[in-house]
């Protein structure tokens, strides 16, 4: 590892593809679209997240922002983000599939205005259509070990739980639930999405033995969104090197680290 | 005939979803569209009428996390 190669040498595999950063950045939020595309570089992510918004004839926004993605040369992963209803999510999914060339949808299906927590039921029911209809479908879901058993039944291959919620920036609320989760699956790829906010927090997913995270306002929202990105592929790919190298267990009580065995007796 | 485009009320001369871009100079754009709620693929957009009331999305790329 160098530092500017910040990843483990393990490639993570998701729905066929293979990556090398284990960091996937969301585009919303940044000052501008020059320092989007310098975060982006910064944090050497190969997945994007990408939305659909209604597109005013006189302005064509969505058309300089697509020429932008463009040159940006990373994997688009376009979301469901806002949908409130299964038939909201999957035509959006629809228009993001012929819009963007790719199977890949981030598949939201908001229940709650306030804290953005996923309607369940309504996630398993929309990733179930489009997992039908030949989608790649990435989850956000809760920490639930039943709603995963239900999202990999209808045919998603990668689960992307919360740590907290979306903007946020609060960290892993439930560390108990995602390492249950990654204890119980351990040969599907988990993605962290949502609710990082340090780059610590980032690494103690790793840590968990989560494949990669999904983040977006802690790098945007940063003072200096392209430093920060950079903070959070170092922080990942250290997490990920460290769940790599089996950490030691944790103690109750302390035990030297100096051998007691030849010690002067000098008391 | 009036209808909802984007959310907006609006005359609307097209007597297609094709006709309707045309108009508004997107027809070649990185756009996707849907009518009252449901997905128009791109090569279904001439052969879709358009009607009084009709409500028509129009959409692009945008910034999402």
């Amino acid at each position: 590892m160098t530092l500017s190669q910040p990843w483990s040498d393990a490639p993570m595999r998701l729905y066929d593809h293979t990556f090398n950063s284990r960091l996937l950045l969301g585009t919303a939020r940044y000052p501008s679209p020059a320092v989007l595309a310098r975060a982006v570089g910064a944090s050497k992510a190969e997945i994007v997240t990408v939305s659909l918004r209604r597109e005013q004839a006189g302005q064509r926004s969505g058309q300089a922002f697509f020429e932008l993605l463009r040159s940006l040369n990373v994997k688009l992963l376009p979301n469901t983000a806002d949908c409130h209803s299964v038939k909201e999510a999957v035509t959006t999914a629809h228009m993001a599939r012929e819009l963007f060339q790719t199977d890949w949808i981030k598949l939201e299906v908001i229940g709650n205005a306030e804290t953005l927590q996923p309607d369940i039921f309504g996630l398993v029911e929309a990733a179930r259509i489009l997992c039908a209809d030949g989608f790649a479908v990435f989850p956000y879901m809760t920490e639930d070990l039943v709603l995963a058993e239900k999202l990999l039944a209808v045919g998603c291959k990668v689960l992307m739980p919360w740590g907290a919620p979306i903007g946020s920036g609060r960290g892993l609320n439930n560390s108990y639930g995602l390492r249950t989760l990654r204890a119980w699956f351990p040969d599907v790829p988990l993605i962290v999405d949502a609710g990082l906010g340090l780059p610590s927090h980032a690494a103690a997913a790793m840590e968990l033995g989560y494949d990669a995270c999904l983040l977006n306002t802690a790098v945007a929202k940063a003072g200096d969104p392209a430093k920060m990105a950079t903070a959070f592929a170092k922080a990942i790919a250290a997490g990920r090197l460290a769940y790599e190298a089996q950490p030691m267990e944790p103690r109750d009580f302390a035990e030297p680290s100096t051998p007691l065995a030849g010690k002067a007796r000098l008391a | 005939m009036r209808i909802t485009l984007n959310g907006v009320s609006e005359d609307c001369a097209a007597a297609t979803l094709a006709e309707l871009l045309q108009s508004l100079d997107l027809a070649n754009a990185a756009i996707a569209t849907a009518l009252n709620g449901s997905f128009i693929r791109r090569d279904q957009r001439a052969a879709t009428p358009l009607h009084e009331g009709d409500a028509v999305e129009i959409v692009a790329p945008m910034q999402g996390g």
